[in-house]
Order: structure tokens, then C-alpha cells, then sequence
């Protein structure tokens, strides 16, 4: 009995104190206590640990730059197929976009017959304003007929081969066509030149010209149909001691930036050099 | 093998012509492919036959074809050329090179200056300083600017050329 007591005694007061400290750490008390006395386990800890990932990556470090270099190269591949791609998608975009401008131009139109050709070159002489189409008899084409884009006249068909034209442009320095500006009704002639700028010319001297007027083809002489859109007048130049003015007009046509046209395939030219007088000897 | 060497090499040179070389403008000069090629062949003719005429006749013939230039101008101007580069390589065989860019240099004004003349007298009308500084300088300066890579790939197809003569 002697030696049991003291043991009960012993286990209670050893509960005793297990609970009290129980209860002070779960109340927070002990807290300063654990920081102190963990302090230097977790140093150690850490080191332990910086060191054993250090070792680790010395010895799979070099797989795995090899594996992502591979993985990079991969990528790097499908970078360029996908800029590829994406650049193939902006040319066909763009190809759509004008042939839709085209379509909406010719739906605009019942009465035209258009055949759509694509601008495949341009003439090797630089004093001369022609442009190839990849159209030619084969499609209609003949000789004559006008060409144009959503935006207005571009020429007439020069020459024709069964799967090529060749297109005289109007900013050509040898075209020459009948045009009549919109708000006077003026009709007038509208000439090419070596620079590619277009002017108006014979046009009467008491005619008021307002830059901005729209030029239309009149359909006078039977080369171009009437009321095509050429372009606006930007500058008028009148001297008192001429017998006409003239005027610059802005192309309503970028014909640097050709990539398709339409041809009229309805429209026939008519020739009136046999019409035109000749003196009789 | 010269003289069938010329078809495939002109048709190609045309086409790069019409579809990419007549789009790059200075001024409104464009360079002439076509031309330059058949300098470069005229001075590596090694004198065994006479392939630079049917080279001349099919590159003049191929651009007048294409173009809208009228009468046949650009043959005659080709043929031209062909004697005048013929006479330099003579002259100046010691350095090609020099040669090249010379010919090119003459080659471009005399050819320009030939369709100058027969537009203006068939009635087209193109002022003379304009068409000097606008479009006959512009393009000299661009041809010069392709004499060396036309004269290196013209060098090669006559070394590949000549040395199959040779053994047949």
C-alpha cells in the first residue's frame, strides 16, 4: 500500500502537469517557449533541407535542360508553323476581303457581266502603264473591253492570249478617256501621263470646277461605259491665255496596290475611226 | 546546251520580271532582269560558240511578248546590246566584273533611251527630263544594284555549262 500511493499520487500529478501543459500550449501560453526551443531544429532543418535539394538538382539538372531543350525546339517549331499559318490566314483574309468588295461591287450592278481576274504582273517597261491579268479569251476576255474595281475604272483590255490579258491602265501616258465631271456636267478628257498622275484637259475656260467634283466616264467615243467612277479633282489650273483649263484628279483606283480586277465582259466597244472624217483629196 | 539553256532561264527570268522585279519602283524606274542576265551570259561566252545571239533573240523575243512596247523594241535593243557587250568583252576581258557593270550601265540607258523614242514617235507623249531623271537614272541605279547576284548565278550556269561542252 505504501509504495502504491505514492505512485497513484505520482501518475496523477504527472497527468496533472501533462494536461496543464496541454492546456497552456492549446491556450497559446507556451508559444514563446516552442519558438525558442524549435528555433534551432528548424535551422537545422532547413540547412538539411537547402542542402539535400542542392544535391538534387546537381544530379537532375542537366536531364532535364536536356529535356527542355527539346521541349523548346518543339515549341519553337510550332511558333513558326502556327506564324506561319497565321500569315497564310492574313493573305487569304485579304484575298476575301477584295473579292468580297468585288462581289458586293458587281451584285451592285444586275446588268454587268464581270470576270474576276487576279493582277499576276506588270509590264517590264517602266515608261508604260499595263498590268497582266490571269484571265484571257479562254474566260471571254476580248480585246477592248473596260476593267475595273469596287473602287472605279482601271483601263481596257490591251491584248488577249487564251489565258492572259494584258490591261492598259488610264494612268497609262498614251490613254486618253472621255470623262465628265458630275457636278457641271462638263464633259472632258482625261489624259495619262509618264508619272502616273491623271489630268483633266479641254475643258472649257467658263466652266467652275470645285476641287472635290467627282469624274465619271461619259461614254462618249464607245471605249468605257458611262458612269463609272475615275476619280476627284484636287486641283484646277485656269490661265486666261489658254484656250482650256485643266485639272489634277486624285484616281479613286490605288493602282499601285492592284490584286484583282473586274472585267466587263458584256460591254462591247464600239470603233468610230470610220466615223471620223477624213479630208478628201 | 547553251543555246536550249536559253528558254528555260528567260522564261523564268521574264515571270520574276513581270511579277516581282517590275513591282519595285524607284522613282518610276524598274530594274531589267532579263537584261542583265543576257550581259552577264554575253560576257561568259567563252567564244567556242555563238549562244549569245539565240540567248538575245529569245530574251527579246520573250519581253516583247509580254510587254506593251511597240515594234518589237525590245529585241532590237537586246541584239544591239549583244554587239556592244561583245566589243567591251574584247576590251576589258580582263575584268569582268568591271565589264558587267559597264555593259549594265550602257545596256540600261541605250535600251530605255530606244523605248523613249519609239513611244514618243508613235505618239506618246513623255517629257524628255522626266523621263531621264525619273525613270532612265532610277533604273540604271537599280540594275547596278542586281549585277553582282545576276553576275555570281549567270558565272555559275555557264561553269556548269561549258565543262559538259568540253567533255562531249
Amino acid at each position: 500500500m505504501k509504495t502504491t500511493f505514492p505512485r497513484l499520487w505520482q501518475t496523477v500529478v504527472l497527468l496533472v502537469v501533462v494536461g496543464g501543459v496541454l492546456l497552456l500550449a492549446l491556450s497559446g501560453y507556451l508559444a514563446p517557449v516552442f519558438r525558442v526551443a524549435l528555433h534551432p531544429f528548424i535551422a537545422v532543418q532547413g540547412w538539411l533541407s537547402s542542402r539535400y535539394q542542392a544535391l538534387h538538382e546537381f544530379l537532375t539538372v542537366p536531364r532535364d535542360v536536356a529535356l527542355l531543350r527539346q521541349r523548346n525546339v518543339e515549341l519553337e517549331n510550332q511558333v513558326s508553323q502556327l506564324q506561319t499559318q497565321v500569315i497564310q490566314l492574313q493573305q487569304q483574309l485579304r484575298e476575301a476581303q477584295i473579292l468580297y468588295a468585288l462581289l458586293d461591287f458587281a451584285r451592285a450592278r444586275p446588268e454587268n457581266v464581270y470576270v474576276a481576274a487576279a493582277v499576276i504582273g506588270r509590264d517590264p517597261n517602266p515608261f508604260i502603264q499595263y498590268i497582266i491579268i490571269d484571265k484571257g479569251s479562254d474566260d471571254g476576255i476580248r480585246h477592248g473591253m473596260p476593267v475595273v474595281t469596287e473602287q472605279g475604272l482601271v483601263g481596257r483590255v490591251d491584248a488577249v492570249t487564251a489565258g492572259a490579258s494584258r490591261i492598259q491602265l488610264i494612268v497609262d501616258a498614251n490613254s486618253a478617256v472621255n470623262v465628265s465631271i458630275q457636278s457641271t456636267q462638263t464633259n472632258a478628257l482625261l489624259a495619262g501621263s509618264l508619272t502616273g498622275d491623271i489630268n483633266l484637259q479641254e475643258i472649257p475656260q467658263d466652266v467652275v470646277i470645285q476641287p472635290g467634283a467627282l469624274v465619271l466616264t461619259s461614254g462618249l467615243g464607245g471605249d468605257y461605259p458611262a458612269d463609272v467612277l475615275v476619280g476627284q479633282v484636287v486641283t484646277v489650273r485656269k490661265a486666261d491665255t489658254d484656250l482650256f483649263q485643266t485639272a489634277s484628279v486624285q484616281p479613286a483606283v490605288d493602282f499601285t496596290a492592284l490584286k484583282a480586277v473586274l472585267v466587263v465582259k458584256n460591254f462591247k466597244p464600239v470603233d468610230i475611226v470610220p466615223l471620223i472624217p477624213t479630208p478628201s483629196h | 546546251m547553251g543555246y536550249l539553256l536559253a528558254f528555260p532561264v528567260f522564261i523564268v527570268l521574264t515571270m520574276a520580271q513581270i511579277g516581282i522585279v517590275s513591282q519595285f519602283h524607284l522613282l518610276h524606274g524598274t530594274g531589267d532582269l532579263v537584261m542583265i542576265a543576257l550581259v552577264a551570259w554575253v560576257l561568259q561566252e567563252r567564244g567556242r560558240d555563238a549562244s549569245a545571239w539565240i540567248w538575245a533573240v529569245v530574251a527579246g523575243l520573250l519581253v516583247s511578248f509580254v510587254s506593251a512596247t511597240p515594234m518589237f523594241v525590245p529585241l532590237i535593243g537586246y541584239l544591239v546590246l549583244t554587239v556592244i557587250v561583245r566589243i567591251l568583252r574584247r576590251h576589258v576581258w580582263q575584268t569582268p566584273l568591271l565589264a558587267m557593270f559597264l555593259a549594265t550601265m550602257l545596256g540600261t540607258i541605250l535600251i530605255q533611251f530606244m523605248y523613249f523614242m519609239v513611244l514618243q514617235l508613235t505618239g506618246t507623249p513623255l517629257p524628255w527630263q522626266e523621263s531621264l531623271s525619273l525613270v532612265m537614272l532610277p533604273s540604271v541605279l537599280l540594275n547596278l544594284i542586281l549585277v553582282l547576284p545576276v553576275y555570281v548565278v549567270m558565272t555559275d550556269l555557264a561553269h556548269l555549262v561549258y565543262p559538259l561542252e568540253e567533255e562531249a
